[in-house]
């Protein structure tokens, strides 16, 4: 029964709609063999090799044949869109939290919308709207947060009330909901039909789609994709993608170099019933309870009703080769929870007849966001997989900035919270991935408030200091795999229990999180920051140093001892990579930069530094543990450890050197702290870093030291205004548009990479600037915090959005940092922003749709500042560990 | 006095332990998926004792329960040194010697078994020396003594109960310097204490039986339903051979003095057992070492005293009987249980509500809407009630609380009762003994798949 009714929902109406396809295919499924068409055979080459018929595979050859490129070859295993597209539900949604998401998911609503008329292929695209549901004041808040972005995307959207909600869905029970957000352009489509459809438009574009053809193994040669294996035979190509939806992991490891996709499938059920007495419109709202766990949309008369379950039953673990899609079953205890929430919701269906239980697996990633990007170990190896059951909201989209990707070199938009080398061959492990889907797939519906902690597959990549500071109180938090400090509880304070800690308020954290600021300004603290990612770059000649001038946009070639901020800038001038480079030696460098780094950054320098054996680039991330003493007291701590003079005269700040702390010997200490206080990194052998650490605090006592995590520092660097890589900068953001033009040397003799887009910007001006904005009006203790993404109005009008957030214990106000645009009154152009344009204005900024007054800054606030360095009346007492 | 449900469940599952053989791969290649274990105290303390272990140079695990009786000293010695010794009576030739040449040259030892404890299951550490000794001395015989044979599971069971019997009883006789020990050996060798053994390997299944424990195989009928079949045969007076077996050891003269009130010589219910020296000694054995033992056995009148009738010692011993079952896969569990459940409960009973307990938590039978009619409204009611039986009749996690929640609050219609439970579970320490028994059981779980498996490979 299962097959004859999906067949009906997709292949029929495909075939009846399209006669005159072209079918490339081998065998058909079906009894009669004497009618099968001659399969025809694989080409011996082609530029472009697809592997996957589903939405994302007929996408990227949509989107790659539009641009001109003619040559390319989709293979699917089955037959087209009969993978998780065909299961697929179909919803259209553009409610997205990540703001790449959503344009993605804007993108495909408008591209599916024109689809019909385009191909003459039925998509069965219905504008229907959505309307999500809040049972809690806390879903209405992340609700709002989402319809204030909307909005300023020109997205209309809007929140409701309970009341408005039931006119729009007659059936919806609303006794227990406190209001609803209303996105009236959202749709629903035929997914199968669309990939079709997409098919179609390819296939006319001069794309080779074949059928019953699935791909072995990937072959690369010195680090270049060279072909694919098939069961047909071989294929020589020079860009493989693999969109091989939930078998995109196995693929990836097929060949003799793996390529680490890391994503898990779960099943997922969804309901479908017979038609209401008098059948539903097809035009009526999609309904989402998210507090239920569960979406419900019409369906030919009836619903289709499905959810994800606080209790996900992971599949394929080991392998394909378990069990067929098709063979999946239903399993109506397991739906028990969401088919009570479903009737809960809309308890008018209770006579409604059961028409199936539908089990369509679909595949999740580490952390809820989708994967595309190059692999970091293949040139020319394209990856777009691991929707997290979003794969029809984000098809287009994706297919889109993929296809740009490849043809371009990049992408049209920021996808750097998307690409595939966020992740490293450590998110790769099959339990790992097991046991982080079972928790990302309920998040789907989960809440999502500021700080979240993925509480699976932790404590994988650790400091040799662990289990001290974890002793001591340390609650942890985690990046890359690397478990980093958040803070300190003191011994007999109480903090609430996860679930209950959870808010888009002041957090329970505050007072602790104060005192360790308040620590850093006036005495010393300690920060293990081991997770940074670490890099040297030795030559035997002046190798590296030209390299790296080349690459790196601040001048490197300083004297021996020397750090230096530095970008590391694409041909655009935006921020690759924010690195501190000390000059170790006439010919070595250390290279830091931030933790998720450690894939991209090493990928970038790998792709562009020359093929000389003389020039080495080696990763010794793991092989140094990073202590950040920060404070006025720092300076007295060590030099007391190392009986050498710290002062400034001695040791001014940007300055790098190795020398014995305690009894160990090879400490590299800077005269850095990433946050703008006085102090040093000592970034030390792991095997000397229990005894530093031991001698570090013994010593320190008498200075008041104490521990510290990442939310003081964080704390400290924003209110700094201290842009951070991967937060406030990303690869379409340059030095100019942050005022950072002092990082750059634009005369320092010699070529790098971005410098004429930086000249000429410094001639004619930039088109966003980063912006700093203390909160005036906002009530600390009452009012909703600042996070990100938050909507940044300028006179009313909307100018961009931040970027992070954080309260400046100093200043006693939340800061926001963010990019300011100029927009053009009339056109919407945009338009240079000057200094007069940003500190003429009167700034909001937009936090769940109440307005804060705030005041824009450029720079920081020096004066308040000023480093109380080494005044003998700091007093300590209120510093010592309690 | 009323005992909330909570608070009867944290009586209940205050001893509960479970162990779930660990799946490599999801490849489980042992019979037994893993067992759950129990036990609920009358006696303050105890007398009961549990032990399970896994066999690491033989293949097998060994489960088993000892029902202790005037102390606990012998269930307790039992407990922890009877699997040793079947472990090293199960060792080739090859294993005995390298483990002897390693404490010969003070280099590791090989593991011999791996334990599956409750925290509470403790260990003597005090004596732990003195056990090794004893066993080591087993050992370099049973190394001269090399037969060449491969081992029999039931030779070796049937060894390792005399051998340690023998050597509890020696330890008596020898004594220690340490007096805390002297005492220790004394009161292990003057109580007493039953065991039933199961050692399961493959499809072989052995259980050796002293006394009057029980072990009992849940089988599942092609129509579902449960049946018993029991495994071991009470050693007590209403085991005619059991009696008849007695009065053939003894003379004729002493017939009607050797069982008496159902009690061996009218004091002993089981009729066999480990320890019991009273039973074993002869009368001057009994008079020198109680004499020139420590005051604390002098001053005990239990110790002191002579059974009557008391001419041609011994009237007691420890070696067991051996039953060996092939599993099947219809075979689907095993409880072994001390008398404390077996006087509560028919053992059909046993066998229903665990069988419908492992399966209503594991093979509830999947709906599927199929080309029926239904709608949300009636599917929304079955899974409900589902859910409802599943939640009321299995609150428990254990097979064997959900036995003692049975055993203990079970009513005349065979449902667990509450207020009965309740009233069971807060009687006083000396009120506790006369309603009821200690109950120690143990439900092992085997792998039909994997036992299929083997019966196909033959």
């Amino acid at each position: 029964a299962a097959g004859m009714f999906l067949r009906a929902l997709s292949d029929i109406q495909w075939r009846a709609a399209h006669p005159k396809w072209r079918r490339m295919t081998g065998s058909q499924r079906g009894t009669s063999t004497t009618a099968e068409p001659h399969p025809l055979s694989l080409p011996a080459q082609a530029q472009v090799v697809i592997c996957g018929g589903g939405i994302m595979g007929t996408s990227v050859a949509y989107h790659l044949s539009k641009m001109g490129w003619k040559d390319i070859v989709l293979l699917e295993q089955g037959r087209l869109a009969a993978g998780t597209t065909r299961f697929c539900a179909g919803i259209v949604s553009t409610a997205r939290p990540v703001a790449v998401e959503l344009k993605m998911a804007h993108y495909s609503n408008k591209l599916y919308q024109q689809l019909e008329q385009e191909t003459g292929v039925q998509t069965g695209y219905m504008k229907t709207g959505s309307i999500s549901l809040a049972q809690t004041q806390d879903r209405l808040i992340s609700l709002k947060r989402i319809a204030s972005s909307l909005n300023v995307m020109g997205i209309p959207c809007e929140i409701i009330s309970p009341k408005k909600a039931l006119q729009l869905h007659p059936l919806i029970n609303i006794h227990d909901l406190v209001g609803a957000m209303y996105v009236p352009e959202d749709a629903l489509v035929s997914s199968a039909n669309v990939s079709l459809a997409l098919a179609t438009a390819a296939s006319r574009n001069g794309v080779q789609i074949h059928e019953r053809t699935s791909v072995s193994h990937v072959t690369i040669q010195k680090g270049q994709v060279t072909g694919v294996e098939t069961d047909r035979g071989r294929i020589q190509c020079e860009y493989f993608v693999n969109c091989a939806g939930q078998w995109a992991y196995e693929l990836g490891h097929s060949g003799e170099e793996p390529v680490h996709i890391p994503l898990h499938a779960c099943e997922h059920f969804y309901l479908l019933t017979h038609p209401l007495q008098e059948p539903l419109s097809s035009s009526l709202p999609t309904v989402v309870d998210p507090d239920g766990r569960i979406y419900i949309r019409n369906w030919q008369g009836g619903i289709l009703s499905g959810g994800f379950e606080k209790n996900p039953k992971p599949l394929f673990t080991e392998g394909r080769n378990q069990l067929e899609i098709q063979n999946l079953q239903e399993d109506w205890d397991h739906f028990g929870p969401l088919l009570s929430a479903l009737l809960r919701r809309m308890p008018g269906l209770e006579a409604l007849q059961i028409m199936q239980l539908v089990n369509c697996p679909e595949s999740f990633t580490p952390d809820m966001r989708c994967i595309m990007g190059e692999s970091p170990t293949a040139r020319g190896y394209f990856v777009l997989a691991g929707m997290n059951s979003a794969g029809i909201s984000y098809g287009g989209g994706a297919g889109k900035y993929l296809a740009e990707w490849i043809v371009n070199g990049y992408p049209s938009e920021n996808v750097w919270p998307l690409d595939l080398k966020r992740f490293g061959t450590l998110q790769s492990s099959r339990t790992f991935l097991r046991h982080r889907v079972m928790e990302v797939m309920p998040l789907m519906f989960d809440l999502k408030v500021p700080r979240w902690d993925f509480q699976t597959g932790r404590q994988l990549r650790t400091s040799p200091l662990y289990d001290r500071l974890d002793a001591q109180g340390a609650r942890w938090m985690e990046k890359h795999g690397f478990e980093r400090v958040k803070y300190f509880v003191p011994p007999g304070s109480d903090l609430l229990d996860l679930d209950h800690s959870k808010t888009f308020y002041k957090p329970d954290w505050f007072d602790i999180v104060g005192s360790e600021v308040k620590c850093c300004k006036e005495a010393v603290c300690v920060i293990d920051m081991s997770s940074f990612t670490k890099f040297e770059i030795s030559s035997t000649g002046d190798q590296a140093l030209e390299s790296l001038q080349y690459l790196f946009s601040n001048d490197l070639d300083v004297p021996v001892g020397h750090v230096v901020h530095t970008g590391m800038l694409n041909e655009k001038g935006g921020y690759e990579n924010d690195c501190s480079i000390a000059r170790l030696s006439k010919r070595s460098f250390f290279m830091i930069s931030p933790t998720d780094q450690q894939v991209h950054c090493w990928t970038w320098l790998k792709n562009r530094l020359p093929d000389d054996s003389n020039l080495v680039i080696e990763d010794v991330t793991w092989k140094y543990t990073a202590l950040n003493l920060i404070g006025p007291r720092a300076v007295d701590v060590l030099s007391e450890l190392s009986y050498a003079p710290m002062t400034a005269e001695h040791f001014p700040s940007l300055f790098c050197k190795e020398m014995s702390v305690g009894y160990a010997n090879g400490i590299r200490v800077m005269s850095i702290t990433h946050t703008g206080e006085p102090g040093f990194v000592l970034y030390i052998p792991i095997e000397y870093a229990l005894h530093v650490y031991n001698e570090v605090m013994n010593m320190g006592q008498k200075y008041g030291i104490r521990n510290a995590g990442y939310y003081a520092l964080r704390s400290l660097r924003i209110e700094k205004f201290f842009a951070f890589w991967g937060q406030d900068l990303d690869a379409f953001t340059t030095p100019m548009e942050c005022g950072r033009e002092f990082q750059v040397k634009l005369d320092k003799g010699m070529e790098f990479l971005g410098q004429e887009v930086l000249l000429e910007q410094k001639q004619n001006g930039v088109y966003k600037r980063f912006t700093m904005f203390i909160l005036e009006d906002h009530d600390t203790d009452l009012d909703l915090w600042p996070w990100w993404g938050e909507p940044i109005f300028r006179n009313g009008r909307y100018v961009g959005k931040t970027t992070s957030s954080a309260y400046s214990y100093t200043l006693e106000r939340h800061v926001c940092l963010g990019f300011v645009h100029h927009f053009d009154e009339e056109t919407g152009e945009e338009l240079v922003v000057t200094t007069d344009f940003i500190n003429q204005g009167e700034y909001e900024i937009d936090i769940a749709g109440q307005r804060f007054q705030a005041k824009a800054k450029l720079y920081p606030f020096s004066s308040l500042f000023t480093q109380r360095r080494r005044k003998d009346e700091v007093e300590l007492s209120g510093y010592q560990r309690e | 006095f009323y005992l909330t449900p909570p608070q009867v469940n944290s009586i209940l599952k205050a001893n509960e332990y479970s162990f779930k053989v660990p799946e490599f791969d999801g490849k489980n290649v042992s019979s037994v998926l893993g067992f759950d274990s129990n036990q609920l105290p009358a006696n303050a303390p105890i007398e009961d004792r549990r032990s399970a272990a896994t066999c690491l140079q033989t293949r097998g695990m060994l489960l088993g329960v000892f029902d202790g009786h005037a102390g606990c000293a012998c269930a307790q010695a039992v407990s922890e040194r009877l699997f040793y010794y079947i472990a090293v009576s199960l060792l080739p030739h090859e294993t005995l010697l390298e483990i002897e040449n390693a404490v010969e040259s003070g280099r590791a030892l090989l593991p011999i078994l791996q334990w599956h404890k409750h925290p509470n299951d403790y260990f003597s550490k005090e004596a732990s020396k003195l056990y090794f000794n004893s066993l080591r001395t087993y050992w370099q015989e049973l190394i001269d003594l090399n037969s060449g044979e491969t081992t029999d599971v039931r030779e070796a069971l049937i060894n390792a109960f005399k051998r340690l019997d023998n050597d509890i009883s020696l330890e008596a006789q020898v004594g220690d310097p340490n007096s805390f020990l002297n005492y220790l050996v004394l009161r292990v060798a003057f109580s007493g204490s039953t065991a039933c053994v199961a050692h399961v390997d493959g499809v072989d299944l052995h259980i050796a039986n002293t006394g009057d424990s029980r072990a009992m195989l849940g089988v599942q009928e092609e129509d579902g339903s449960w049946s018993a079949v029991t495994l071991s045969y009470d050693h007590n007076a209403q085991n005619e051979h059991e009696v008849e077996r007695v009065k053939m050891e003894h003379p004729k003269s002493e017939e009607k003095s050797l069982v008496k009130q159902d009690r061996l010589l009218g004091l002993l219910m089981p009729f066999r057992a480990f320890g019991d020296v009273k039973f074993k000694w002869s009368i001057e054995l009994q008079k020198r070492v109680v004499e020139s033992g420590p005051d604390q056995l002098n001053d005990n009148e239990y110790t002191k005293f002579i059974p009557p009738n008391y001419h041609t010692p011994p009237y007691l011993t420890a070696e067991p009987e051996v039953i060996h079952h092939r599993l099947r896969p219809q075979d689907k569990f095993l409880v072994l249980a001390t008398d404390g459940l077996w006087e509560t409960m028919h053992r059909q009973d046993v066998a229903r509500i665990v069988g419908e307990y492992l399966t209503g938590v594991h093979h509830q039978q999947p709906i599927a809407v199929g080309g029926y009619k239904v709608t949300l409204g009636q599917m929304h009611g079955l899974l409900a009630e589902r859910r409802a039986r599943i939640s009321s009749v299995f609150e428990d996690q254990n097979a064997a609380t959900h036995l003692i929640r049975h055993a203990v609050g079970n009513n005349e219609f065979g449902t667990v009762d509450h207020e009965r439970l309740s009233k069971m579970l807060s009687l006083p320490e000396e009120l506790a003994r006369m309603y009821r028994d200690d109950i120690t059981i143990i439900v092992v779980q085997f792998n039909s798949r994997v036992i299929g498996a083997y019966q196909n490979e033959e």
